[in-house]
């Protein structure tokens, strides 16, 4: 079962590495000027960059061969990990996407926890009384942050808390106090999903006849809500994790850039704007097996959670 | 792929139909009230979005100019008119682009099965395997600045989600008794799908056509505003709101009703779309 789950995610990895790499060649083809003297500038400086450099680099890496080749070389290159050289710092791709990998990660993950502290206890409450007022209040929220794409949110809460009140800096990188706003700012738009995917699922645990006997044996609210409610609801949420690392990656890159901290999604746009295809292939590796990694331990999280998947997936096949 | 994560939750949609209905109701008014603003606004608003007045530079809402002058004294009406038309002229560019190969893409699918149906679901799969943005990245990088790879990235990443639908809906509706029926009667391959299982097909676009306008107009305001989309001068609503922020504490409007219009246009599609539960 685990082993069916890891070979269609790796097919999946596979497919997105092929699809990454093909336009990354495609795109370094049409790309102005001569390639060489490109990488020969970037690696030894503009100043000390001749035309015997440029032949030499023309000579290691391949440039005159013939352009089917130079594709296959390449796909070889990223199959034993190689991500090349950056064409703008000259630095190797690996070693400064693992500092920034580093910075995004964090900022990820406290977005993640930032959400999950808000949405599903908002989502228990209000499916806990469907159509009570804390059931409207949340939808209401809920249809209002999810209209509000994440860089105007972001822009909001810079208005508010750093130009307003003046409590936290508007952008840039340093100290924990850096990371809150653009964390918050993708908590809230992950929250605005989740709280509803829990109100629903804590509504249909409510309504089932197991919650009535736990109510009626004595449990008091809190009691029941734990023991019968957060592992039942839980399954949904957790589940609905798979879609919102969509939203989580997409964020990364559009709040790192608005708050202009450095992570990976901020060397991405950078890259493109630069023209640094080398760099945009590694960024956007890294995020897309990311995502796909995520997507595998959401799976496997959902076996764990719910074990009549497995049984069903049996049954189906 | 990840049937998991699709499933639809089974969510308990207590909620009456009556509440769905209203909310379609009020987002096609907004919507209504928005286009007819981007339309009319640029021709009857005599202003030129690029027209520049320095003497005016952050002028109030008020007097020449009725919303105030941005901080090349550019009237902002003007350019707000002018967004709204941008956005939406992109926008459901970007959806039919998507939404035509989609759709037909699907029923072929369906129809013909076998090879053609694995080939075109192996791309779609292929698509999906990458989250949306990071396509639309990918393409951009190839000329930024420039509306073609945009519109071209957003539709690419669009259409999956027409074709899926529409081949899941084709599959089912071809083994119906009264497709069969058709078929035995004599009718042609051609009079079945276009008169019996397009109609069909058609009545699941608009929710998945009003979620792909929202997702464009999204998209395209937000790559502006990270500087890789479209670029100023041209009256973008995420440019213009990055462009703008830096004058907030003299001219917090400048910044707040360019949000509005895409809040408010984002939140029109969302209405009409009807999946406001969840």
């Amino acid at each position: 079962m685990m082993s069916r789950l890891v070979t269609a995610r790796l097919l999946q990895a596979l497919v997105a590495a092929l699809l990454i790499a093909t336009l990354c060649f495609a795109m370094m083809q049409t790309l102005p000027g001569d390639a060489a003297m490109r990488i020969a500038a970037s690696r030894y400086g503009p100043d000390a960059m001749s035309q015997q450099l440029a032949e030499a680099v023309r000579l290691e890496l391949g440039l005159e061969r013939p352009l089917l080749t130079q594709y296959a070389a390449s796909l070889m290159q990223l199959a034993r990990l190689d991500l090349g050289y950056s064409l703008v710092s000259g630095a190797p791709v690996i070693e400064e996407l693992k500092v920034q990998l580093g910075h995004s990660l964090w900022l990820a993950l406290l977005a993640l926890a930032l959400s999950l502290l808000f949405g599903p206890t908002l989502g228990l409450l209000a499916g806990i009384r469907p159509g009570g007022w804390v059931d409207r209040l949340s939808l209401g929220l809920s249809i209002l942050l999810r209209a509000l794409p994440p860089f105007v949110l972001g822009l909001l809460l810079i208005m508010v808390f750093s130009l307003w009140l003046g409590w936290l800096p508007p952008a840039g990188f340093g100290s924990w106090r850096h990371l809150l706003l653009p964390a918050l700012t993708l908590a809230l738009g992950l929250a605005a999903l989740s709280s509803r995917v829990t109100r629903d699922a804590m509504a249909e645990v409510a309504a089932a006849p197991y919650f009535a006997y736990g109510r009626q044996k004595g449990l008091d609210g809190l009691a029941l809500a734990g023991r019968h409610g957060a592992r039942n609801a839980a399954i949904p949420v957790v589940a609905y994790l798979g879609l919102q690392s969509v939203y989580l990656i997409e964020g990364v890159v559009v709040v790192e850039s608005l708050f202009a901290f450095p992570g990976i999604g901020h060397a991405l746009v950078h890259a493109i704007i630069a023209r640094d295809v080398p760099m945009v292939q590694g960024t956007v590796l890294i995020m897309g097996l990311l995502f796909i990694f995520i997507n595998l331990l959401v799976d496997t999280l959902c076996r764990r959670l719910d074990p009549r998947l497995n049984a069903w997936q049996e049954v189906r096949r | 792929m990840n049937a998991l994560t699709r499933t639809p939750l089974r969510a308990t949609c207590a909620r009456q139909p009556n509440a769905v209905f209203s909310a379609r109701y009020w987002g096609g008014g907004l919507l209504l009230a928005l286009a007819l603003f981007a339309l009319l606004g640029a021709w009857l608003i005599e202003a030129d979005p690029n027209r520049q007045n320095l003497m005016a530079s952050l002028a109030p809402p008020g007097g020449d100019y009725l919303l105030g002058a941005d901080h090349y004294g550019r009237d902002l009406l003007a350019r707000l008119a002018h967004g709204a038309r941008l956005s939406f002229g992109l926008a459901v560019l970007t959806l039919l682009s998507a939404a035509v190969p989609g759709t037909l893409l699907g029923i072929l699918a369906a129809w013909r099965g076998g090879i053609t149906e694995r080939l075109l679901v192996t791309l779609a799969d292929a698509v999906m395997a990458l989250p949306g943005l990071l396509l639309v990245l990918l393409l951009i990088a190839f000329s930024p600045g420039h509306y073609v790879p945009l519109v071209l990235g957003l539709s690419l990443s669009l259409w999956v989600e027409f074709f899926r639908v529409s081949r899941a809906r084709t599959a089912t509706l071809l083994i119906q008794p009264h497709l069969e029926a058709a078929r035995l009667l004599g009718f042609g391959i051609g009079y079945r799908l276009r008169r019996m299982v397009l109609p069909e097909v058609a009545a699941q676009l608009p929710t998945l056509c009003s979620f792909a306008l929202a997702t464009a107009v999204i998209g395209i305001s937000t790559l502006s505003a990270i500087s890789v989309g479209l670029r100023p001068p041209t009256p973008e609503l995420g440019s213009m709101i990055v462009e703008l922020l830096p004058y907030y504490a003299e001219a917090p409007w400048l910044v707040l009703l360019p949000s509005l219009l895409i809040v408010l246009l984002v939140l029109a599609l969302q209405l009409i779309g009807g999946r406001i539960n969840t």
